[in-house]
């Protein structure tokens, strides 16, 4: 291997290094197992989202309804427990059920409508960002809220299922690991052992590749693509359940970053290991990136209104990792 | 030796890594002379035209155009010195979401002195003035992406022309036409020959070469091997040098099979087509010839389940065969190698070893879990098997030579005992070594199962088949045992035309 080969290999892994080394040593209590988990934990949520988006850039499409999807299972879970007054248990497979539900929409609508996939689920993103408001004429969710009839909402958020925001596992350190951080490594082996090593990753990457090549080879595609929708959606519910156990309400205005962000960590993850394709690894290293660059710089007293600018010289550079320097496509 | 030549290269080199693909090419070129090229896959012709075309910088050498230095930087820079090539893949040489007549000039639209807007009564003339000159008969406001391959390829040697070249470079331009339209684009060279241009022509069809050729240049592992211009050209001189060894045709050991494998009765591929009926039998290696667009394609979908047929039944070992999608067919034992492996066969993102094992990921799995090391140990014996000529199975497959992509195409659907296995156009683009390989492994592995080819090429059926059927018109219209044929009555069949036998 050539200079250029290892650059591409490795120099995103040896930035990130540099990156942590770096902010070590500027950053008083940047090597803390507190920080570590800090870090985590701000990228749990849009790393959740990221993974499920990288199945259906697999399948070489693309989904723009995660951001709102996370946001719709939150408010819905809010409403579930606050205005239905129901247990944990109802709220999160409601939400499970919307995020899979989306997912067929989508996919639908992009393989037997042949709606392109950017447009499908744009429209589905508007359809959701407005869906969410109706029940409640445009109000958050929290308990005691007064209900577009009149009557007063008394219902709560389960202890269970604030537990899924707030609960934190002993790990050598007593209350160390948040939930949330626990489902985004499970999730990431799951998604990344599910592409790499099973026989249905594997023709996703094949679909994404040269769909025509894969059919022939006796592959039902379009299952393959709705699949790979229905696995963003749910991924991007499970998002929303975090959100919202970790919010205790259906908040209207938040999760507005969700989208860009987990997109963002999806296509940094292209230049991981000169993989110059979406996987799983790169997803989950691609969104810590971000995380430990935040991290750092708000430990530097960075302002925090720089933090998308950050976010997308980041994005630019790992893009260009992938395109230019890999040289794919080019020979 | 007419005249000077118009364009010249002289120890031309190219690697890729360390890879030499071109060590020192020297050739000339002569205006109003056809020199055909050829070489088998991997011999680096492909590169030398693009080095030529200006798509790769050279690694050394010089190159001549009347006399100037030659030294392209961009494929524009070249097309605007007069050297204009038509490449092989001809969906690079058209934009597919436009009409033909923007197709026609699209290279108007842009360089020094393109006018600002865009006025479509204009290019429709210009378009017009273009495909007047060649003959070409499509219409011009029909989008590319609605015309079949030939025409599109047509449309693409008329752009090249309308830059009224100096140099024209042809890679393998009749390997997607048929008779008729080979026969316009040779009456076109001609033309173009008497006008002085300096044509330099790449194909493996004898036909084409024999028709065209005034000068032959073979090339071989990166070097020029041989070069023929004393009339009459000796051809199989030519080959030889190409190849290296003296070609024989080897002659074929006729089988007949005794247990069919699968019936066809009754089958009609097309509206108004007269329906098929045939045996295809256990060992038997079988060709159906035709020209392009008879139905070959559509026949080859249907056993394979990607196209339902109108009416008929298909039987297989006794038992009926109606497959409904691919994954059916591959389940009952029917594998196709499809034609136009780029676009149907080859997945860009895999590997020799991820390519070989797609239509098997099932059978190569565990709970799902794919076997890696069973994956990889099926690609190195298929690897062995065909003589795929690569590092090893990891290598991506645009490493490949286009021979060595047709082999994995093949070996691919090797690796697990099919019943019947169909193989669409298998030569196209596949030099005649790497041809004669799989021709013989498809020989050689017949046994217990039924060998179906659909080509273009009556040799490659010549070469290949125990029986030759021939097609026309989305039906078969005659058989022959390849051992004493009747070759003018199957060239009537292919031309096809009113039949005189009593139908």
């Amino acid at each position: 291997m050539t200079l250029r080969d290892h650059a591409i290999r490795y120099g995103f892994i040896v930035l990130l290094f540099g990156l942590v080394a770096y902010f070590s040593i500027a950053a008083d209590g940047f090597v803390s197992p507190q920080s570590a988990v800090f870090i985590f934990q701000s990228v749990a949520i849009t790393g959740v989202l990221a993974l499920g988006v990288t199945a259906t850039l697999v399948v070489g499409g693309f989904d723009l309804s995660i951001g709102s999807v996370a946001t719709s299972a939150m408010m819905a879970a809010a409403y579930v427990m606050v205005v239905l007054e129901q247990n944990a248990l109802v709220a999160v497979v409601v939400c499970l059920l919307i995020g899979a539900i989306v997912g067929l929409i989508n996919g639908w609508l992009i393989v037997y409508m042949r709606v392109p996939d950017l447009l499908a689920t744009l429209g589905m993103m508007f359809l959701l960002v407005g869906l969410q408001r109706i029940p409640t004429e445009g109000r958050s969710i929290a308990t005691g809220m007064t209900m577009p009839d009149g009557s007063v909402a008394n219902g709560k958020f389960s202890d269970a299922f604030l537990a899924l925001g707030r609960h934190r596992f002993d790990f050598f350190i007593p209350n160390l690991i948040p939930v949330s951080v626990v489902v985004l490594l499970v999730l990431a082996v799951l998604i990344w052992f599910f592409l790499e090593y099973t026989r249905f990753g594997r023709m996703m990457y094949a679909v994404g590749s040269n769909e025509r090549a894969a059919e022939l080879a006796g592959a039902p595609v379009k299952a393959y693509k709705i699949w790979a929708y229905v696995i963003s959606g749910v991924f991007a519910s499970i998002g929303g359940i975090l959100l919202a156990a970790r919010l205790g309400r259906g908040d209207i205005a938040s999760g507005n970053n969700l989208l860009l962000d987990a997109v963002a960590a999806a296509l940094i993850g292209y230049a991981v290991l000169g993989a110059a394709k979406p996987n799983a690894f790169g997803t989950a290293v691609g969104a810590l990136f971000v995380g430990i660059l935040l991290q750092g710089l708000t430990m530097m007293n960075a302002p925090y209104y720089t933090q998308d600018f950050v976010k997308g010289v980041v994005l630019v550079i790992a893009l260009v990792f992938t395109f230019a320097l890999s040289g794919r496509g080019r020979r | 030796m007419v005249g000077n030549a118009v364009f010249r290269v002289e120890g031309l080199r190219k690697s890729f890594g360390h890879n030499e693909v071109l060590g020192g090419v020297s050739l000339e070129l002569h205006a109003g002379e056809v020199t055909v090229l050829m070489g088998a896959n991997g011999a680096g012709k492909s590169t030398l035209v693009k080095i030529i075309s200006g798509v790769y910088e050279r690694g050394g050498g010089t190159m001549a155009l009347a006399d100037q230095d030659f030294a392209p930087k961009t494929p524009a820079e070249a097309i605007r010195a007069g050297v204009v090539t038509v490449h092989q893949n001809i969906n690079d040489g058209v934009v597919a979401d436009l009409d033909v007549a923007t197709n026609l000039t699209l290279d108007r639209l842009s360089g020094k002195g393109a006018p600002t807007l865009f006025n479509p009564a204009r290019v429709r003339r210009e378009a017009k003035a273009v495909a007047d000159r060649m003959g070409l008969a499509i219409d011009l406001k029909a989008r590319v992406s609605d015309l079949s391959l030939a025409d599109r390829q047509m449309v693409a040697i008329a752009r090249a022309l309308a830059h009224q070249p100096k140099v024209l470079i042809l890679d393998e331009p009749t390997s997607s036409l048929s008779s008729a339209e080979a026969d316009r684009l040779f009456a076109l060279i001609d033309r173009l020959r008497e006008q002085g241009v300096a044509i330099l022509y790449i194909s493996h069809r004898m036909s084409d070469i024999r028709r065209l050729a005034d000068r032959i240049i073979s090339m071989r592992d990166g070097i020029i091997s041989g070069i023929f211009d004393k009339k009459p050209l000796d051809y199989e001189g030519a080959v030889n040098a190409m190849l290296g060894r003296k070609i024989h045709l080897d002659q074929i050991v006729v089988r007949n099979s005794a247990k069919a494998i699968l019936t066809i009765e009754g089958l009609r591929i097309a509206p108004g087509a007269r329906p098929i009926s045939l045996t295809l039998g256990d060992g038997e290696v079988v060709a159906i010839t035709g020209l392009v667009g008879v139905g070959k394609t559509a026949l080859a979908e249907t056993l394979f389940g990607v196209r339902r047929p109108l009416a008929g039944t298909m039987t297989m070992n006794g038992k009926p065969y109606a497959p409904e999608t691919a994954g059916e067919a591959i389940a009952a034992g029917v594998f196709l190698v499809a034609k136009d492996r780029g676009e149907n066969g080859i997945v860009g993102g895999f590997n020799i070893q991820e390519n070989i094992s797609l239509p098997f990921h099932k059978r190569m799995s565990r709970f799902g879990i794919l076997r890696r090391r069973l994956e990889r140990a099926t690609a190195r014996r298929q690897i062995e098997e065909l003589g795929i000529v690569c590092r090893s199975e990891k290598d991506e497959m645009s490493e490949l030579s286009g021979g060595n992509q047709q082999k994995v195409m093949v070996a691919r659907w090797m690796a697990q005992d099919a019943k019947l296995f169909i193989l669409d156009e298998p030569f196209q683009g596949v030099d005649i070594s790497a041809r004669r390989d799989i021709a013989a492994k498809l020989r050689a592995s017949a046994n217990g199962r039924a060998t179906l080819l659909f080509v273009t090429e009556l040799d490659e059926a010549l070469e290949t088949a125990d029986r030759i059927l021939v097609m026309s018109e989305q039906t078969i219209v005659g058989e022959h045992r390849n051992a004493d044929v009747d070759l003018d009555r199957l060239l009537a069949e292919v031309a096809g035309g009113p039949l005189h036998s009593a139908a």
